[in-house]
């Protein structure tokens, strides 16, 4: 089941194992992208701590790591075509692969009804 | 990510509906409610207007007129001559220069373009700096001139390959006009005042006309298939890539216009040894440094991988040395370039083109190369 987080992030785990991307709303509010900062491989990220880039012709926006963990896989084609993102964000789109480093903190993400709450406030 | 909520107390442009109409995203600038982009987005709008045209509302922008008591042309132009480095008096009616407002320290106090007219001068002047400007050249004026500013007008630019096209449709007579030509035109049955000029490195037009007729005149220039409303983002990628300085990022009061490598917009009878040298604020330091070089210099940057570096990213001679040697002032991506772009500063020693320094980024120094101006090929009608 895909989690949220308060700043746009998505993150689908599958058993240790967590898929990071930004949502359709976080895309559409950034526009076109033009750039990706992918973290490096191995890195070990703290839940909350800037683990991504995504920048668009005006500004760059960091994306923060939903929980703590390992970063084992980076999708290398959104780095090389960040449009991948606008057109895909939650599919071809993803961003890296954490191994989950503290799976109590995957109670604290928010369930994609209260996501969708949260974004129809900010409209 | 937040959301922009635009507060209560923002002026509106006369085509406040329009932009809403057209789903413009709107933001607070210089007191302003305006469009920072359309659903096409900043990217799609920055290509439409280089390869069509764009429609942009800078009705924030100041217009003032500055008419000598009598209306004695060259009266308003020796007045103006005393606040702007600029040749006025050898400037034809219908036509316009570029010019920068300077200070007593030699720095900017806001740059304008300024357009000679039958028996005044009109200034477009930034929308932050307006109020200064008019209270500035009132004082600076007092006595013999007459300085109004025009809040009932509007301003739109028209910019980009097809502008042309989608003008004549309603006013023939701009075909004939050739880069900074200034004329009245009747469109629509308004009087409107146009100028062949931008702010986008393209051919195209500004267009001044009364507010009440803005969103009529707007919406017959959008009939055309050519034209697109383009936000303030769009704005400001296209003056970067066009290596054009924005006021407050890339000149200030502190930065003079040989620093900011425009002293092409100097006529050499305001330099030493011209007819009239100096007369201006701050022309002792300008004179010199038009002579000797500045301490610091405007240069154009090309970062070499693919990530952006912004406003206010360190410089420095190499990847070693804890000292910077300047800053970016404007930095982005451009989308003609399909590269990331910059200009900022740096002692001119280090300024050479094809230099290579390094931008912090991030905590990491990335190399950049130092380039000239423009990073397009300009496309003005000369």
């Amino acid at each position: 089941m895909m989690k949220f987080t308060s700043d746009h992030e998505w993150i689908l785990v599958d058993r240790d194992f967590a898929t990071i991307g930004i949502t359709p709303f976080a895309q559409e509010k950034l526009g076109d992208l033009v750039f990706i900062q992918l973290p490096k491989l191995g890195a070990v990220l703290e839940a909350g701590s800037p683990a991504a880039v995504v920048e668009s012709v005006k500004a760059a926006s960091d994306v923060y790591a939903p929980v703590k963990g390992e970063v084992i896989e980076i999708n290398q084609q959104v780095a090389d075509d960040p449009t991948l993102v606008n057109s895909d964000p939650t599919g071809k789109g993803w961003l890296f692969k954490v191994k989950i480093g503290d799976r109590s903190q995957l109670d604290k993400l928010m369930d994609e009804p209260a996501y969708q709450a949260l974004i129809a406030e900010a409209h | 990510m937040t959301v922009a909520r635009a507060a209560a107390s923002l002026n509106r442009t006369p085509l406040h509906d329009l932009h809403i109409q057209l789903g413009a995203r709107m933001i607070p600038f210089a007191g302003f409610e305006m469009p920072v982009q359309y659903p096409n987005g900043i990217l799609k709008e920055h290509l439409h207007v280089r390869a069509a045209a764009g429609l942009f509302d800078v009705s924030h922008m100041g217009q003032l007129v500055i008419r000598a008591h009598g209306g004695d042309l060259t009266h308003a132009a020796i007045g103006l001559e005393s606040v702007v480095p600029v040749d006025l008096l050898g400037l034809a009616i219908g036509r316009q220069r570029y010019g920068l407002l300077t200070n007593e320290k030699g720095g900017v106090r806001d740059d304008l373009m300024i357009a000679k007219m039958d028996d005044h001068f009109l200034v477009v002047a930034n929308a932050a700096c307006k109020e200064a400007d008019e209270k500035y050249l009132r004082e600076a004026l007092a006595g013999k001139y007459d300085v109004d500013r025009l809040d009932d007008r509007a301003l739109l630019a028209l910019q980009g390959p097809k502008a042309e096209a989608a003008l004549t449709m309603l006013a023939p007579g701009v075909a004939g006009m050739r880069f900074m030509d200034v004329r009245a035109f009747e469109i629509c049955g308004t009087e409107c005042i146009v100028s062949r000029s931008g702010y986008t490195g393209e051919d195209g037009f500004e267009i001044s006309l009364p507010s009440s007729a803005a969103e009529i005149i707007a919406r017959k220039l959008l009939e055309s298939p050519h034209v697109a409303m383009i936000g303030l983002g769009a704005r400001d990628s296209l003056r970067l890539e066009a290596g054009l300085c924005l006021y407050g990022s890339d000149l200030d009061s502190e930065t003079s216009p040989v620093e900011a490598a425009l002293e092409w917009s100097i006529q050499a009878v305001r330099r030493s040894g011209g007819a009239r040298a100096g007369g201006f604020p701050g022309a002792a330091i300008i004179v010199d440094q038009l002579k000797n070089g500045a301490r610091r210099r405007r240069i154009g940057l090309r970062p070499e991988g693919r990530a952006p570096i912004r406003q206010g990213a360190p410089l420095f001679r190499d990847s070693q040395t804890r000292d910077p040697i300047g800053s970016v002032t404007s930095g982005g991506f451009g989308p003609n370039v399909n590269a990331p772009i910059a200009m900022g500063y740096v002692a001119p020693a280090v300024a050479e083109v094809g230099a290579s320094i390094f931008a912090e980024l991030r905590g990491e120094r990335v190399p950049v190369r130092v380039t000239k101006f423009p990073f397009i090929a300009l496309k003005y009608q000369r």
